[in-house]
């Protein structure tokens, strides 16, 4: 790979990543696994002049449990969200959505912060963090903030969060009734189309359901039409097939490329939906 | 005197020796070119065109140039004041192609400039700071809109985008004469009973080698002499035109290629870098390194394949298929490079398959397009034409409900009648198909399959059978078939101390040389395999070569070493025979009696006799006295090239099945068996069919270069441009039989490109017999999901 020049810094503290992100006057650029940005400097479509590594920055990955939800650093790699004997046990859509991540370099490498940061309209995460609820941990020289998912994913490759802040963590209640089903784009291994579903269920009804789409539009968002077909309803295969039937409906934007044109991705919304809600059931 | 005693040695021919290339390239330890680091040594980027078709206009370099750091910046205008266009291989006329165009650009990435400097990030940032500006011309993209001159046409003098406006071949041709004589073809057409006819497009590849392209160039002006580094398949072929083109003699340059990752034919090319960067040495007298980086090897390093075919076959209701004809229509891209006209030639020739059809007629128009120029793709032509045969001989199959295999077996050549001149002009050496067609079937379970698949669909499943059989050319040669010279070279030295030192002038990128060779050797000579070293790659070190593709490596270069080692073992023999005195004489023995094995030269039945190998060899540098007639030292060369081609063949079964709901089609069970002659190594040769497996698989599914209708080059990073994981695939279950070639004395065949040869019809078959419920006679590559999708929904492919 050949950028343009930059300079270097390892951050030892979120702390001290902000103040040399500011110190950056606009030309830093965080740099955790680098599995966007790199591949975008490399082609010289973005040209920091300061990367800021925060890879290391003690505390800023991993996997635990925190007043009974669950929280992973934001450096945590795609690997150990795949492997998390926590995740697999309390919340298991994480670490098998992790697991379709490009292939076990880019996994070895890449971050849940840096994809969820960089939301690329076709990555897998942000349909998991949005479907799951989760709240996304913000800091900046202001201080913490959070952010509903559903609400950090406004547009392609853009997001709820000012230029000096940065994501610490995400948190989420756990729930074992979430599965996440996609097809697989055979070149970059992102998504054409992923759904990722979350029901709560209570004597075979479903009381409530969250869904989220990636891939199929500029960003990821929220299935509501499905969500309201499923709730209060008895989660069968009948009512499945109806939610499945309307996903996607209202979706705006629909991505065409060689892989997929938008009446395909139209038709993969439903059919990933229903796979991820048939999942989500069975568990 | 005591016998000498030494382990037994095993024969290694045949024998599954663990290459011992590995362990320096999976340690990282391996050489290539871009670890060349010479001192003085500034670096080339090249300013390229961003658009497919235009004039340039003006370009301004100041900017560039006033960089610290910058040496030079020169634009396509004044390299072309002192390189010459590059040479081409073709007989046809053929407009110029310099190495950094001057006036109109052809192609998205074709260089306008090139900047020298100290280093490859500040000769990046100057290139950037090039200002080029074009008048933009429309890109043409449609080969067939383009053999009308729509929407334009790219070189002057090339009316309607004409490269090759017509080759004819197959029956009835006279190609010295230039006749075309229809008889035999109107004939078969005439008593069809039935015709099966389809558009098929075999569509457009990039190679993608690990190790893209790469040149190191050093002028040394003092001495006169250029030493040349390049990732390159021919050092050879290199070397001969780097002088060339640089108006120097041939003995004045030396070429290397250092460890080469990958080439699969796109490194036989000699490309404008590699003259730029030795003519800028040259001129600057300092050494000069350019490394491609990916996004360059997509745009830049030629592509494989892009033939359509409009194809006709005749036959009888029995499935005696009785002629065949094809309209062909090759996409070459913007320009011909090294080999680009010549490889769909090479389809004609493949035309008949393994079949004995009573007439063939092909018709060849190559067509300019603002894309990049093709050229040699593992396979190179054979691929296409096998692909296009296999593909109609399926459609009759199930045009007449007959079974794939039994129609090919209707029509094959029978072995009794090789060595076999088909109507599509090649003359195959050896050939037992049925033998192995029986292998494959049995090894596939094929009825098993059957009732599988139609069980499968009882169910509701999408699956399908797919079968393939493959005929190709390899051991590419002689000088009569080959422009640059059909043969090979090789040199044996046995060492003082009885280690033995061959060259091969077939430099390998992949092949694993270095050990077959060295268990030829070791056979030979009875030595061990680890006191062998094999060079390669370096025209300092290897007299005189051609080079590797065409699946020559061992039929051609294994054969030439074995030629030369025969020439040293009988002067050695001499030698022994000498060390031995009377006592050989007194046992009724002479010197052509002697046996090389386990590291002694003996007699059989006189165990007294034998002398150690390594006391002979250390005789024959000191010998005292000198034997009458003889030279000392154990040295010598061969050169050698073969009567004809040689004509490996295989059969692939494939099943997949197409998941309803996505169009995604998976491969469920993969068998080849595979027949290319005479194996020194069987996990070599495994290896090589594992990786044409993957590439011929790969085409099918899921690679495709991809241009929009401006020719900006859509597929231009791996992240767009699929190849296949291991992942994709089941296990390959691999036989073989072995029919020898009469061609050589291994008889060996060659084996690098089969792979990719047979797997594409097969899984296109397979994909067609799983979708045939739909109304589908023919879909053209890459199957993907959505195209599939499109037909299980009732739309169109």
């Amino acid at each position: 790979m050949i950028p343009t020049e930059f300079e270097y810094k390892r951050a030892g503290s979120i702390d001290e990543a902000i103040q040399l992100l500011a110190a950056s006057k606009g030309e830093g650029k965080f740099l955790a696994g680098g599995h966007s940005l790199i591949p975008l400097m490399k082609l010289r479509l973005s040209e920091p002049g300061v990367l800021i590594d925060i890879a290391r920055i003690p505390g800023l990955g991993g996997v635990r449990e925190k007043d009974g939800k669950l929280e992973i650093g934001a450096t945590t790699t795609h690997h150990d969200v795949e492997t998390s004997d926590l995740l697999k046990r309390l919340a298991p859509v994480v670490a098998e959505a992790a697991s379709e991540i490009g292939d076990p370099q880019v996994r070895n490498r890449g971050t849940l912060g840096g994809s969820l940061a960089h939301s690329d309209p076709a990555a897998d995460m942000p349909a998991v963090v949005v479907a799951l609820g989760a709240e996304i941990h913000l800091k900046g020289p202001k201080g913490w903030r959070a952010v509903k998912a559903e609400d950090f994913f406004t547009d392609l490759f853009t997001v709820n969060m000012a230029e000096d802040e940065i994501i610490a963590s995400v948190q989420f209640a756990p729930v074992r009734t979430a599965a996440y089903a996609k097809l697989h784009q055979k070149a970059s291994h992102y998504a054409i189309v992923g759904v990722a579903a979350a029901l709560q269920v209570s004597g075979g009804v479903c009381q409530s359901a969250r869904v989220a789409v990636t891939g199929a539009s500029t960003h990821a968002q929220r299935l509501t039409s499905v969500e309201a077909a499923l709730a209060g309803k008895r989660l069968d295969e009948a009512t499945i097939a109806a939610a499945s039937a309307v996903a996607g409906n209202g979706l705006q934007n629909i991505n065409s490329d060689i892989h997929a044109s938008e009446a395909y991705r139209r038709a993969m919304v439903k059919v990933f939906t229903r796979r991820a809600l048939t999942a989500a059931a069975r568990r | 005197m005591t016998t000498p005693t030494r382990p037994i040695l095993p024969k290694l021919i045949g024998e599954r020796i663990k290459r011992r290339e590995d362990p320096r390239l999976i340690q990282g330890r391996a050489t290539y070119v871009d670890d060349i680091k010479l001192p003085g040594m500034l670096h080339l980027a090249f300013k390229r065109s961003d658009i497919a078709h235009g004039k340039i206009k003006r370009i301004d370099t100041t900017a560039a140039a006033a960089m610290e750091g910058v040496e030079l910046v020169l634009t396509g205008a004044q390299v072309a004041e002192f390189l010459p266009p590059m040479p081409i291989g073709t007989p046809f006329p053929s407009p110029d192609h310099h190495a950094i165009a001057h006036d109109t650009v052809r192609y998205q990435g074709e260089p306008v400039a090139v900047v020298v400097a100290r280093d490859r990030y500040l000769a990046r940032d100057a290139a950037d700071a090039i200002v080029v500006e074009y008048n933009p011309l429309p890109a043409v993209m449609d080969p067939e809109k383009a053999m009308q001159g729509q929407p334009t046409v790219i070189h002057p003098g090339f009316p309607n985008n004409l490269a090759v406006p017509f080759v004819p071949g197959g029956s009835g041709v006279d190609p010295v004469a230039g006749t075309v004589d229809n008889t035999a073809v109107d004939k078969a057409f005439a008593a069809a009973e039935v015709v099966i006819s389809q558009r098929m497009l075999n569509h457009r590849l990039a190679p993608t080698a690990m190790e893209p392209r790469g040149v190191v160039a050093h002028w040394e002006p003092g001495k006169e002499q250029m030493t040349i580094w390049s990732s390159t398949q021919n050092p050879h072929i290199l070397k001969t035109f780097i002088a060339a083109l640089n108006g120097l003699g041939d003995n004045q340059v030396r070429a290397i290629a250092p460890e080469v990752g990958g080439g699969f034919g796109c490194k036989i090319n000699i490309y404008g870098e590699d003259y730029v960067a030795s003519a800028l040495s040259k001129r600057l007298g300092c050494p000069l390194k350019w490394i491609e980086d990916r996004s360059e090897a997509f745009m830049t390093t030629t592509h494989g394949r892009d033939l359509l075919a409009y194809v006709d076959l005749a036959a009888k209701r029995d499935g005696t298929v009785l002629g065949i004809k094809y309209k062909l229509i090759a996409d070459i891209g913007a320009y011909n490079m090294l080999l680009t006209a010549a490889i769909p030639t090479l389809t004609q020739g493949m035309l008949s398959g393994v079949y004995n059809f009573a007439a063939v007629r092909s018709e060849l128009t190559e067509v300019f397009t603002n894309k990049m120029p093709t050229d040699a793709y593992r396979g190179a032509g054979r691929p296409e034409g096998i692909y296009f045969v296999e593909r109609a001989m399926d459609m009759l199959a199930r045009e007449l409900k007959m079974d794939p295999a039994e129609l090919r077996r209707k029509n094959f050549i029978q072995p009794n009648q090789f060595p076999f001149t088909t109507q599509a002009g090649n003359v195959y050496d050896s050939g037992e198909y049925e033998r192995l067609l029986d292998l494959a079937l049995k090894n596939a379970n094929w009825a098993g399959l059957k009732a599988e698949r139609d069980r499968a669909r009882a169910d509701g499943r999408i699956v399908g059978l797919g079968l393939a059989f493959y005929v190709e050319i390899c051991g590419l040669g002689p000088s009569a078939a080959l422009p640059t010279g059909g043969w090979e070279h090789a040199g044996v030295t046995i060492e003082r101390s009885g280690r033995i030192t061959a060259t091969t002038g077939s430099s390998p990128h992949g092949q694993g040389n270095e050990t077959t060779f060295a268990q030829m050797l070791a056979d030979q000579f009875g030595v061990p395999f680890d006191d062998i070293s094999i060079l390669h790659g370096d025209t300092g070190v290897v007299k005189q070569g051609i080079g590797t593709f065409g699946s020559r490596s061992q039929a051609v270069g294994g054969t030439t070493l074995m030629l030369a080692g025969d020439k040293v073992k009988k002067k050695m023999a001499k030698f022994a025979a000498a060390m031995m005195g009377p006592g050989l004489e007194d046992v009724g023995a002479t010197e052509e009696d002697l046996v090389f094995a386990n590291g002694l030269i003996s007699v059989e039945g006189s165990p007294g006799l034998a002398k150690p190998f390594a006391e002979v060899a250390g005789f024959a540098y000191v010998p005292v006295p000198l034997p009458a007639g003889m030279e000392p030292g154990l040295s010598d060369e061969a050169f050698w090239e073969p009567a004809g081609m040689t004509f490996p063949f295989g059969c692939h079964i494939a099943m997949v099945e197409i998941d309803r709901d996505t169009g995604e089609l998976s491969l469920t069970k993969m068998v080849a068996v595979d027949d290319c002659g005479t194996v020194i190594n069987p996990m070599i040769v495994d290896g090589q069919i594992h990786g044409g497996l993957a590439q011929g698989i790969g085409q099918a599914m899921i690679e495709e270069v991809v241009y929009d209708e401006d020719g900006q080059l859509i597929t231009g990073s791996f992240m767009d441009y699929a190849i296949p994981r291991a992942t994709d695939f089941p296990w390959f279950e691999l036989d073989k039989t072995v029919t020898t070639s009469p061609l050589n004395p291994l008889g060996a065949k060659g084996v690098g490109e089969a792979g990719t040869i047979g797997s594409t019809p097969c899984i296109v078959n397979a994909a067609v017999d799983a979708l045939s419920g739909f109304g589908v006679k023919h879909i053209d590559m890459m199957l993907r999901p959505e195209k599939l999708w499109k037909i299980i929904n009732g739309g169109q492919a």
